[in-house]
């Protein structure tokens, strides 16, 4: 995009508040982006460590370091809460959208910055409770979707399922102040000649990302408060002998569930198109499609919710519908996957890091696309649901998907954000040994999801050993891959080579390249005008 | 949809379905086939019955769609990254709209959904229930057991078990985890349609080979349908998350000939005789407590 700006900023005085008024009182939307991307890699940590554990206990059949199914149950509810609510949804909304939205609109701040202090500061005492619930009791080994009646306290007896319900209500409320933030900033907040159509797409998927999570986590927050009243004060919204229902749970969870991955991928389909267009050195292919393919992916992804539910006996009729309306996503994610291949068509390709996890991300979320158009069909879904297809198609979709974007984003802005930079050696070594790892963990689900290994098990009959090994050989070289994004993290703290304020060159057209790297603490006193 | 045409090996795999033949090996025992998976397997399960072998058809067709759309993207992708590199192209084109070309990339996808969803649509209403249906089963998920009723035939019922390893025979190992000691037994080629209930969480009934599944909700009767034209034993696992064993309580259909079933079910209706009130199951879930308890040995 033709953007320009008048702003030449060299802020001399620097002021910047002390540790305690910094970090903990912070109301700077970099310093409130940096502390949630610090807590992003902090949950990663845990979440990818289950997950190896997870890949330990299925490397060969029988029960090994798992005491019992329930305990596995537990780690696997944790593993995609934590992954959801705690890794991706901080890295990419809170963390790159707190820091890159106010800079490339041209504002000084979002808009309410005591409510974006408590958006984060919400977050970590709901993460303590997602993690104390696994420690408790029984655990909240009820799967993610946390589906009623084993949710309940007849099968759930102990505090762990409630804990793991307030982290829920916790993190919903630091993700709905959050949306209020961004829509307010995003709408009122845009440097002067900025319309909406000439904002940078990043900005585009944070407003509509911002205005899904508006929309879906209040219906979370009813349906996990409904949960709560019938397991501790008696009532029976989901228990069938009260004249409840348990299908109504999923239909609420999912009203929430299905935006909720979009919300999880949008931001990453924004920093994707920057990152394209920078190392092609060649605007956006179709600005306006891009953008409009996420407002309808936003909106047509909140009509297709039971498509989860195929097999939870919503009628044929139902089924039909959901499964139309499902398919057509298909046609924005595909507006978008072929924009960005046009956007590299004729243009001049630097194969830098971040482009390196662009391309790639470009291709395994085809993958995930097109087997999640294989899941739209009801027929298949009748032997598909629930197995390790669908496990390979969403950790395709969001694994490999949104955390290719989380990188590509790392990788791009890390500059700009330090004003160190990175070591691009092993920047590429990072990427090839994620690639490889993840590929090697995922692909071979497809087949034994194919062969009719239901997920969720810890412990699987002995002719499904192949795969598994296969799968957990992967996680291992993808683990080795997160420890080494690690040491590029302290290789870059520690780079003494200084990054200028736009360190791409023509390709990097975004106001946020217009300041100094990294960003004084106060940017935009003088707000910048965009012809 | 025509669904006499069995695939065998997953059609979706296309050629490598040999390869996995060959290493499949299946541990088939002498009287009929086994559905089950396979080391190595890569496609869906055999096909036993009419449901799964539409199923296979319908997915040959999406697969081979989606494998030419990610082909195809990883093609132009690997083009672009060769051709467009910043030394054979160091001047970027200002190119950042083709109309027709968007048309293009919008109205070819609705297109090719439109040949997905046609027959689609045709298979859900095909498997959603028969109309003419030879027996009826009942078939209840409970933690961590099956239990089936058969109400044409004297409304008996029984538990359905999985079989702990150390009881299974030396060459019957590789069945742990699938087997169990009461197998559901259906007539070949018999329309059985299938009435799911709950009892106590939510369970997933669910056959790979006779391309059936649905789940099994408290509070809710659920129909569908399901038949094996094969005889042979089809497994398969509940698959909806349901406690602390929900790895554990396999299920087992066997198909066996008309007379095959009508003399097991007049055994059945004796040994299964105190049908009316359910047996107290070893490992019932005691209200108010989780199971951490391993089933039945």
């Amino acid at each position: 995009m033709a953007t320009a700006t008048d702003a030449h900023h060299d802020d001399h005085h620097d002021h910047k508040p002390g540790f305690v008024r910094r970090w903990l009182f912070s109301t700077n939307h970099k310093d409130i982006g940096t502390l949630y991307i610090m807590f992003s890699v902090f949950a990663a940590l845990i979440g990818v460590g289950i997950s190896v554990l997870m890949r330990m206990e299925l490397q060969q059949p029988g029960m090994q370091i798992f005491a019992d199914g329930q305990m596995w149950n537990a780690m696997v509810s944790a593993h995609g809460l934590i992954m959801v609510f705690f890794v991706v949804m901080p890295a990419l909304i809170g963390g790159f959208g707190n820091w890159f939205v106010p800079l490339m609109i041209g504002a000084p701040d979002m808009a309410f910055p005591r409510m974006n202090n408590i958006s984060f500061w919400l977050l970590v005492p709901a993460f303590m409770l997602m993690v104390a619930s696994m420690f408790i009791g029984e655990g909240p080994g009820a799967g993610w979707t946390i589906y009623p009646p084993l949710s309940s306290n007849q099968f759930h007896p102990s505090m762990a399922m409630d804990l793991g319900l307030f982290a829920l209500h916790l993190a919903g409320a630091s993700s709905i102040l959050g949306a209020v933030n961004f829509i307010t900033t995003i709408l009122n907040m845009r440097a002067p000649g900025m319309t909406l159509h000439k904002m940078p797409l990043f900005v585009w998927s944070m407003l509509v990302t911002a205005f899904l999570l508006l929309v879906a986590v209040p219906v979370l927050a009813g349906a996990i408060t409904m949960l709560i009243t019938d397991r501790n004060f008696g009532t029976a919204f989901f228990k069938p002998e009260g004249g409840g229902d348990p299908v109504l749970f999923q239909h609420l969870f999912w009203f929430f569930g299905h935006p909720e991955v979009y919300i999880m991928i949008l931001p990453g389909f924004g920093i994707v198109s920057h990152v394209i267009s920078t190392f092609s050195r060649k605007p956006v292919f179709g600005y306006l499609g891009m953008a409009y393919a996420m407002v309808a992916i936003g909106f047509v992804g909140f009509i297709v919710w039971a498509h989860h539910m195929f097999q939870s006996g919503i009628d044929v009729d139902t089924r039909a519908y959901f499964m139309a309306a499902t398919m057509v996503i298909a046609v924005p994610t595909g507006i978008k996957i072929f924009s960005w291949i046009a956007t590299m068509w004729g243009g001049s390709i630097d194969l830098k890091t971040p482009m390196l996890f662009s391309i790639g991300f470009i291709f395994l979320f085809t993958v995930g696309g097109v087997t999640g158009v294989v899941l739209a069909n009801a027929p298949l879904t009748q032997i598909l649901h629930n197995t390790y297809y669908v496990v390979a198609h969403f950790h395709y979709v969001l694994s490999l998907g949104a955390v290719f974007t989380i990188y590509a984003g790392f990788y791009y802005w890390i500059g700009k954000m330090t004003g160190k930079q990175y070591p691009e050696f092993w920047g590429k070594v990072h990427f090839w040994l994620t690639f490889i790892g993840v590929n090697l963990t995922f692909f071979p689900m497809h087949f034994s999801g194919n062969q009719g290994m239901p997920r969720r098990y810890p412990d699987y009959p002995e002719a499904l050993t192949a795969w598994n090994f296969v799968a957990s050989v992967g996680s291992y070289i993808s683990a080795a891959s997160f420890l080494l994004f690690l040491y590029v993290v302290w290789l870059t703290f520690r780079s003494t080579e200084k990054v200028p304020a736009n360190q791409w060159g023509a390709g990097a057209t975004t106001l946020e390249w217009q300041v100094p790297s990294p960003p004084p603490f106060h940017t935009f006193d003088e707000l910048p005008r965009v012809r | 949809m025509r669904v006499s045409d069995g695939k065998r090996f997953g059609g979706a795999m296309g050629g490598l379905a040999a390869m996995v033949a060959a290493m499949a090996a299946a541990p088939a025992r002498a009287e009929g086939m086994v559905g089950m998976p396979h080391a190595w397997g890569m496609g869906l399960q055999e096909a036993a019955g009419p449901i799964k072998e539409a199923i296979h058809d319908f997915n040959t067709l999406v697969f081979s769609i989606i494998v030419a759309i990610t082909i195809l993207v990883m093609l132009l992708l690997a083009w672009c990254v060769w051709r467009y590199r910043a030394e054979a192209n160091p001047n970027p084109s200002t190119t950042s709209h083709h109309t027709l070309l968007e048309v293009a990339w919008t109205v070819v996808p609705v297109l090719i959904l439109v040949v997905i969803a046609i027959p689609s649509f045709r298979l859900i209403y095909y498997q959603d229930r028969t109309p003419n249906a030879d027996i009826t089963i009942s078939v209840q998920g409970r933690q961590w057991y099956w239990n089936y009723t058969y109400p044409d035939h004297g409304n008996f019922n029984f538990d359905s078990y999985p079989i702990a390893e150390s009881d299974l025979p030396a060459d019957q190992r590789h069945l742990y985890r699938l087997a169990v000691d009461n197998e559901l037994v259906i007539p070949v080629g018999a329309n059985v349609r299938v009435i799911t209930t709950g009892y106590d969480v939510i369970h997933s009934f669910f056959v790979p080979a006779l391309g059936i599944q649905r789940y099994t909700i408290p509070g809710r009767a659920l129909e569908t349908w399901m038949r094996a034209d094969r005889e042979g034993v089809f497994y398969g696992q509940c698959n909806q998350i349901c406690g602390t064993n929900h790895w554990f309580m396999p299920i087992a259909v066997r198909a066996v000939s008309r007379t095959e079933f009508d003399t097991w079910v007049a055994q059945a209706r004796t040994r299964f005789a105190r049908a009316d009130e359910p047996a107290a199951p070893a490992v019932a879930a005691a209200q108010g407590t989780v199971q951490i308890a391993q089933a039945r040995d």
